[in-house]
């Protein structure tokens, strides 16, 4: 379920310094976020083919996982060139489809999914633990952080835990259906699960405890830029400023 | 439901960072040290529980828990919900960077409402305050979720205004449902182990 299976490689992007991975993902979101031209995108889009190509993953892989994100985005680009006023190109009975409205609806398609496989080619390819990591030394809160480590490390224990309530509860058989019986079984479900996490939890910073706890995570390993991470990161920051230009 | 990456404007997009920013600085503050280990937890069994698909006539619908979230932990219900946020971000791609200030705002502060209307019934210590406690959290935790999707959205562009209305009407079963399931939690949480909502019995 949360293998992070696209993290195992030896590409540069994979070896590339997390830091400056979270820092360009981040501007490059927000820069084509806001972008309200739709042939800058035509750039954008080259900075993602290149970041393929720095990858090396297998492109079906990342975009299915970024297409399987896109069922908001579905909605929009059904409903949108029927609501935007403009031209009407196409009507049926009442609806009535607008050209303005196709390529609004298009836009947003093709932003939020550039963003999207952008995110997926640059973080994916770290662990969470190691951007956790990265933005310990980017001076985000000690305290989120450590809630990151936590929660990240304690999701794989809590889904085993769910599905093997989830047997236990088949194997007496049960099968779910729109009646109350089935949302009394969830909630039965769920706060089992919530109570069995709490007492993990307690156990977890008790044994924490015994190994000498004191609330902070020392850090031993630090990223050290090399030069490659510093000529992709003044390469990246270039290009954004390009970007940045083309899209307002 | 999570707003996707591109589509909302920086006007939005700066207020609901800003709002969480200030949120989760204020819920971190009352976060203490010791208590880390078992926000993180709580945090990630939302965030499984959020997986499960619950069956509604022909689909099915994933559970929020927002307001079970608030009532167990006030205002640390802002980075608890923002690191299950980020890590969906990351993991599977639902929602966003750009936009985790606004989802996190939108389903968090739902919670903090809750955490404080539904707080005192608790101390009635009756099976139905317990019972009303929980399905007016669902209520309040995902109604008003629907309501600042769909107000977001409205202020975007004239043209958002029918998805918008979708939007409200597609959580109309998830708070009923909700109401029932957070209802029937609340009261087994409050019988099997009242520490995990401090409450002493």
């Amino acid at each position: 379920m949360f293998e992070e299976s696209l993290a195992e490689g030896r590409s540069f992007l994979h070896q590339l310094d997390p830091r400056v991975k979270v820092v360009v993902a981040f501007s490059y979101a927000i820069i084509v976020a806001l972008s309200s031209h739709l042939l800058s995108l035509i750039w954008a889009g080259l900075f993602v083919g290149f970041l393929f190509v720095l990858a090396q993953l297998e492109p079906r892989r990342v975009l299915r996982q970024v297409l399987v994100a896109n069922y908001f985005i579905l909605l929009l680009v059904i409903v949108l060139p029927f609501t935007y006023p403009g031209k009407v190109l196409y009507s049926v009975g009442p609806l009535s489809l607008t050209k303005e409205g196709a390529i609004y609806a298009l836009h947003i398609f093709l932003k939020s999914n550039l963003i999207l496989t952008c995110l997926v080619l640059l973080l994916s390819t770290s662990s969470v633990f190691t951007i956790a990591h990265a933005l310990h030394h980017l001076h985000v809160s000690e305290k989120l952080v450590q809630l990151i480590f936590f929660s990240f490390r304690y999701v794989h224990v809590i889904h085993r835990e769910y599905q093997k309530l989830m047997a236990a509860i088949k194997l007496r058989g049960f099968v779910p259906r729109t009646n109350l019986h089935t949302y009394k079984t969830y909630a039965y479900l769920v706060s089992s699960l919530l109570i069995k996490s709490y007492d993990r939890s307690e156990r977890v910073y008790k044994a924490m405890l015994c190994r000498g706890f004191k609330g902070v995570f020392p850090t031993y390993k630090h990223f050290k830029m090399q030069r490659k991470d510093k000529l992709f990161a003044l390469g990246a920051a270039f290009y954004l400023i390009f970007l940045i230009l083309w899209a307002f | 439901m999570h707003i996707s990456e591109g589509i909302l404007p920086a006007s939005v997009l700066v207020t609901g960072a800003v709002l969480t920013i200030g949120a989760t600085a204020l819920g971190l503050n009352k976060l203490e040290h010791d208590k880390i280990p078992q926000t993180a937890i709580l945090s990630s069994a939302f965030f499984v529980a959020s997986l499960i698909h619950v069956p509604l006539g022909p689909t099915s619908v994933h559970l929020l828990l927002n307001g079970l979230v608030g009532i167990i932990l006030g205002w640390i219900a802002f980075p608890a919900l923002l690191i299950a946020l980020f890590l969906q971000a990351i993991l599977f791609q639902f929602g966003g960077l750009t936009v985790l200030g606004v989802n996190t705002f939108n389903m968090a502060f739902p919670a903090v409402v809750a955490f404080y209307i539904c707080r005192p019934f608790l101390r009635k210590k009756s099976k139905w305050a317990v019972g009303v406690a929980g399905a007016l959290a669902a209520v309040i935790g995902v109604g008003l979720a629907g309501i600042f999707v769909a107000l977001e959205l409205a202020i975007t562009g004239q043209q958002f205004i029918p998805v918008a209305k979708l939007v409200l009407l597609a959580h109309v079963p998830v708070i009923i449902i909700e109401a029932v399931i957070t209802s029937v939690a609340l009261g087994f949480i409050l019988r099997a182990k009242p520490e995990i909502l401090g409450v002493k019995v």
